[in-house]
């Protein structure tokens, strides 16, 4: 099966006064139709800086230095996002149509000024030919109707009221749905949600993941989940890539990676989350030391100063993300002794 | 690299808010020039006497309609700077002046000399110029003179003085009361902040322009130009403030539900401590951003009320009154260097305007 | 804990009502019931878990408790240090300035909470300057120590909240909570907006910090495994009300209240 999105060794970095943000360091990892990806890593470490890149949507004075991005168009042409103008026709057709994006900060995403549903009856009018049947146009009317439809279908109560809405009207996890609402509205092939739940509750955030995992199934819609939060990337992702200062540390299915994972940064990150079995009040095992300033970056292998099993070639050479294990991949020198060309 | 980031990364880290906004204001090249350009039109305010070369109100019917006398630094290789000597002669069909430079006749400049003399701030006494013909006898005209042959550089100096001191003083007021009023509205909210609100409202739904008109109509034709000049900037201000005040009740009412705010209250602090410590600091940057902003607005309705007659009056200078020399297609086709005050209307309110925006954009450094 | 702790708090029929406002003239056409008739005890050195989902009026009860709200209703008894018991939600904003250094509260956003505009040296060292305790050098001494207290390097007390990270600031945070000493400290979700491992780091030092400074924790919460870890007892909100109070194995083993059970199946 050819993959929906592909990215290789990607680059993305930030000049700025003080000196170069190295943002995205070579990140590879694939997206199969209808799969549900999941990225975890603690903040800084480059996530939301790659979907932008994906978009190119990377803030200035931010740049996409080197890498592919391939992306399968629904013609089957393969596209390198990468190389694309990012205010280009071919580029603003896939963000939004075939790219939805559900971003980070819900509140800044929509303008104050106008409801929520004008908004996206807005973008239902942009993208009106993915919701043309029979060759009928779609009109105000019927876009309305479809926002309704998904307001219902995000699960908000009382759709056709909220419709009328203005965004800072409505309650944290009511925007986190209408914004979900948004990015379905083009009918989009993937779905990008950046920490989505990371500031709702436990019983929000398992019906807005229970949501998100019937969107996928009823549009066979393929997902990419970036989170900081273990828990949820193992009820959400089948495919988990684990992400540190730029790189990517490790790879796998999910359960490979929650039941035997091959890198030292994944194993301490794993122990370091309360069991809900284990016992109570004692001392959590934590990653010793700090993550480092972005100026600052080790050479080497990223996480080698707080490494548990750190050896003398770690601080020389960077790993490559190769094999290790049956079906995973890890960037460490404790499964393979392959350094990145310099 | 590691050590250089170390260190920038320190450097940073010690710096104040204020440390960070100069920064990130250094940055703007342009708004650094404008920056140095208003300093400059400042010192003007300071002692426009000084910038002058001759005393603005001094007319002679006989040197009317002057042009421009261009000043050339060399004289026969040496540095020795002189304007070209102007001679008159009446055109035999229109009788009108016509003047013709005549290269041939040098009349001497000399920079840092003396002049006629004036008080610098009303306090001290001197004759120092920047620009003085070497023989105080002769009178020159670097931007030409206008219809009762005053000079217009020298106006335009003295205009200068008036207008950005209009703006200053106007937006001062506006700050004042827009800090004070929005405060309170912010602050104390309730039945306060309702009247203020319906208040400012009703103050933007008006146009403005009638409301000057009637306003500055309804000022008395006897005043002194002082006191015109003083009612003017007052009703400026008072359109002017409601803005500011929307931003400074905004900004309060934000900024009461901002944790490090409750964790003052919590500390134990006074509400006084905590609007002088932790809420005016941190919108500072930002009234300062929106006043410079402001400064160019003004300036343009004083120059608009004064250009209609119904600002500051004449003897009183003003960018607008020297405007309204130019007001009649004849003397522009006659004299285009009485629109010179237009051009520094343009390059001040520019200049203010890229100041702001650089300031804008330099007093959020937490913004990224 | 132990069965002879003293009570610390004793809070009864807390309520908490928000007027609904409308119209031109704002007048007042209803309430939201934010909090509506909470009773527990906090006995001095135990953690009490708060829980429930978003709106349940968590925030809104923790800041009756603080007074940073006045409540519309109940009783918040506390014992202050000199043993004298006082109803906090009846007391005037003067009588509570002398009992804020006693109880004090850790944020949930590291970013919003401090002042940027102020070093470490004021942020933390306010407290101790508006309660008018040292002179100068006592309270740059007292802020070091607090620093190096939370893990942080006293050198830093001249920068800027700027220049810290997400965790490094709730660090901060919590050294301002403890410059005055405090018995009672209210942390309303304060390791939400954090990365797994600085979390860790962050709930094993205020572990370390409650046994040595016998400290006693409201804790409010949203993430069950969390709530778990560090409480010795748990309650359960729903809709402004208290539907559950169990010490913590017995509230995960048998859940009474068919609420609780649903949140411990959404984990
Ligand atoms: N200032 C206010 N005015 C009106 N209603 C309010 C106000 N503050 C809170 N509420 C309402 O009170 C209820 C409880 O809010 P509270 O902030 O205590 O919830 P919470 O349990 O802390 O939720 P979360 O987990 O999202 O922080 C909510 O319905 C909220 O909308
Ligand atoms: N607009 C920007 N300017 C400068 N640096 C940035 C910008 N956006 C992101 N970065 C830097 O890029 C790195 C990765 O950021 P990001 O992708 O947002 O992290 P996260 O994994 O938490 O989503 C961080 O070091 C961040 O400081
Ligand atoms: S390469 Fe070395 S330092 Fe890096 S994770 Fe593996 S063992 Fe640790
Ligand atoms: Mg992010
Ligand atoms: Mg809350």
């Amino acid at each position: 099966m050819t993959p929906l999105l592909s990215v290789r060794d990607l680059r993305v970095s930030f000049q700025l006064d003080e000196g170069v943000v190295r943002a995205v360091d070579g990140t590879s990892f694939d997206v199969q139709p209808g799969q549900v990806l999941g990225i975890v890593g603690e903040s800084g470490c480059g996530k939301s800086v790659t979907m932008k890149a994906i978009l190119q949507l990377v803030d200035r004075p931010g740049q996409i230095d080197t890498g592919e991005i391939s992306f399968a168009r629904p013609n089957g042409e393969i596209v390198d996002l990468a190389k694309l103008s990012p205010r280009g026709a071919t580029m603003r057709e896939i963000r939004g149509g075939e790219i939805a994006l559900i971003p980070q900060e819900p509140m800044a995403s929509f303008s104050p000024v106008h409801t929520v549903g004008d908004q996206i009856i807005e973008a239902i009018l942009l993208h009106s030919h993915r919701w043309e049947q029979d060759g009928r146009k779609i009109t105000r009317r019927d876009a309305r109707d479809i926002t309704v439809g998904l307001f219902r279908d995000v699960g908000i109560s009382m759709p056709e009221q909220r419709v009328d809405a203005y965004s800072w009207q409505l309650s944290g996890g009511l925007r986190q749905r209408a914004m979900i609402a948004m990015a379905l509205s083009c009918k989009p092939r993937l779905l990008i949600a950046d920490e989505p739940t990371t500031a709702i509750d436990v019983t929000t955030q398992a019906q807005v993941l229970a949501l998100l995992r019937d969107l996928q199934a009823k549009y066979n819609t393929a997902i990419i989940f970036i989170t900081h939060d273990l828990g949820v990337i193992a009820q959400m992702a089948s495919y988990v890539v684990v992400m540190y200062l730029g790189k990517v540390m490790e790879q796998g299915p999910v359960d490979a990676i929650f039941h035997s994972p091959k890198h030292p940064y994944t194993r301490a990150l794993l122990r370091s989350i309360p069991s809900m079995y284990g016992q109570t009040r004692v001392a959590l095992p934590v990653i010793s030391g700090a993550l480092p300033h972005p100026f600052n970056r080790p050479p080497g292998c990223p996480f080698h100063p707080r490494c548990p099993d750190v050896m003398a070639v770690c601080s020389v050479g960077v790993p490559r993300l190769l094999p290790a294990g049956d079906d995973q991949l890890a960037s460490c020198f404790l499964h393979h002794t392959a350094a990145e060309p310099v | 690299m590691a050590v250089a980031g170390d260190i920038a990364e320190g450097r940073v880290a010690v710096a104040s808010n204020w440390r960070l906004v100069w920064w990130r204001f250094r940055r703007h090249r342009l708004a650094m020039i404008s920056a140095g350009l208003l300093i400059f039109l400042y010192l003007i305010v300071l002692a426009p006497d000084f910038f002058s070369v001759q005393d603005p109100e001094r007319t002679d019917a006989r040197q009317a309609f002057i042009p421009v006398q261009m000043v050339h630094f060399l004289d026969d290789g040496s540095l020795s700077p002189w304007v070209p000597a102007i001679t008159g002669k009446r055109h035999p069909v229109t009788l009108r002046m016509e003047w013709v430079a005549d290269p041939t006749r040098k009349v001497g400049v000399r920079f840092f000399a003396r002049g006629y003399s004036y008080r610098v701030l009303g306090m001290f006494e001197t004759n120092f110029h920047l620009i003085a013909p070497a023989d105080p006898a002769q009178r020159i005209f670097l931007l030409g003179s206008d219809r009762l042959g005053r000079d217009q550089w020298s106006r335009i100096m003295h205009g200068t003085q008036t207008s950005m001191t209009v703006g200053l003083v106007a937006v001062a007021l506006s700050v004042i009361l827009g800090v004070v009023l929005g405060g309170l509205s912010g602050y104390v909210g309730g039945k306060t902040d309702q009247v203020i609100q319906r208040v400012i409202e009703l103050l933007q739904s008006v146009p403005t322009i009638p409301i000057w008109l009637a306003l500055s109509a309804a000022l008395p034709r006897d005043w002194t130009p002082i006191q015109v000049f003083f009612a003017i900037t007052v009703i400026l201000s008072l359109v002017g403030w409601t803005t500011l005040g929307r931003e400074v009740r905004g900004r309060f009412l934000a900024l009461r539900e901002e944790d490090f705010v409750l964790a003052a209250r919590l500390a134990g602090c006074s509400r006084m401590r905590i609007i002088l410590r932790h809420m005016v600091p941190t919108f500072a940057s930002h009234i300062i951003a929106t006043s410079s902003l402001a400064i160019p607005v003004m300036i343009i309705n004083e120059t608009s009320l004064s250009f209609l007659g119904l600002g500051i009056r004449p003897p009183a200078i003003s960018w607008g009154v020297l405007l309204q020399e130019a007001q009649n297609i004849q003397t522009l086709a006659l004299a285009p260097w009485l629109l010179t005050p237009g051009l520094v209307v343009i390059v001040a309110v520019l200049a203010f305007n890229l100041v702001g925006d650089g300031l804008r954009d330099a007093a959020d450094p937490y913004s990224n | 804990m132990n069965a002879v702790a003293q009570k610390l708090l004793d809070v009864r029929g807390l309520q908490k009502f928000f007027p609904i406002n409308k119209g031109f003239l704002q007048r007042t056409v209803g309430h939201v019931r934010a909090v509506d008739g909470v009773d527990f005890t906090l006995h001095e050195g135990e953690t009490l878990g708060l829980v429930g989902e978003s709106g349940c009026g968590k925030t809104t009860a923790s800041r009756c408790i603080l007074r940073a709200i006045d409540p519309t209703g109940g009783e918040i008894h506390y014992q202050t240090k000199t043993g004298a018991v006082v109803d906090l939600a009846k007391l005037t904003p003067a009588e509570l300035r002398p009992l804020r250094a006693e109880i004090q509260m850790i944020f949930q956003d590291p970013f919003g909470s401090l002042n940027p505009r102020m070093t470490l040296l004021d942020n933390v060292g306010e407290p101790l300057l508006v309660n008018g305790i040292g002179n100068r050098s006592e309270r740059a001494d007292r802020v070091a120590e607090l620093l190096r207290l939370v893990g942080l390097r006293p050198e830093f007390m001249h920068r800027f909240p700027h220049a810290f990270s997400g965790g490094q600031r709730q660090r901060i945070g919590i050294a301002r909570a403890l410059a005055t000493s405090p018995r009672l400290v209210v942390a309303d979700e304060p390791v939400s907006a954090l990365d797994v491992s600085v979390q860790a780091q962050v709930l094993n030092l205020l572990l370390e910090l409650q046994a040595q400074m016998k400290l006693t924790f409201l804790f409010v919460a949203h993430d069950l495994s969390v709530v778990r870890h560090i409480s010795d007892r748990i309650a359960v909100m729903y809709v402004g009300q208290l539907v559950e109070l169990a010490p913590t194995d017995a509230l995960f083993r048998a859940p009474q209240h068919p609420y609780t059970a649903a949140l411990m199946r959404a984990v």
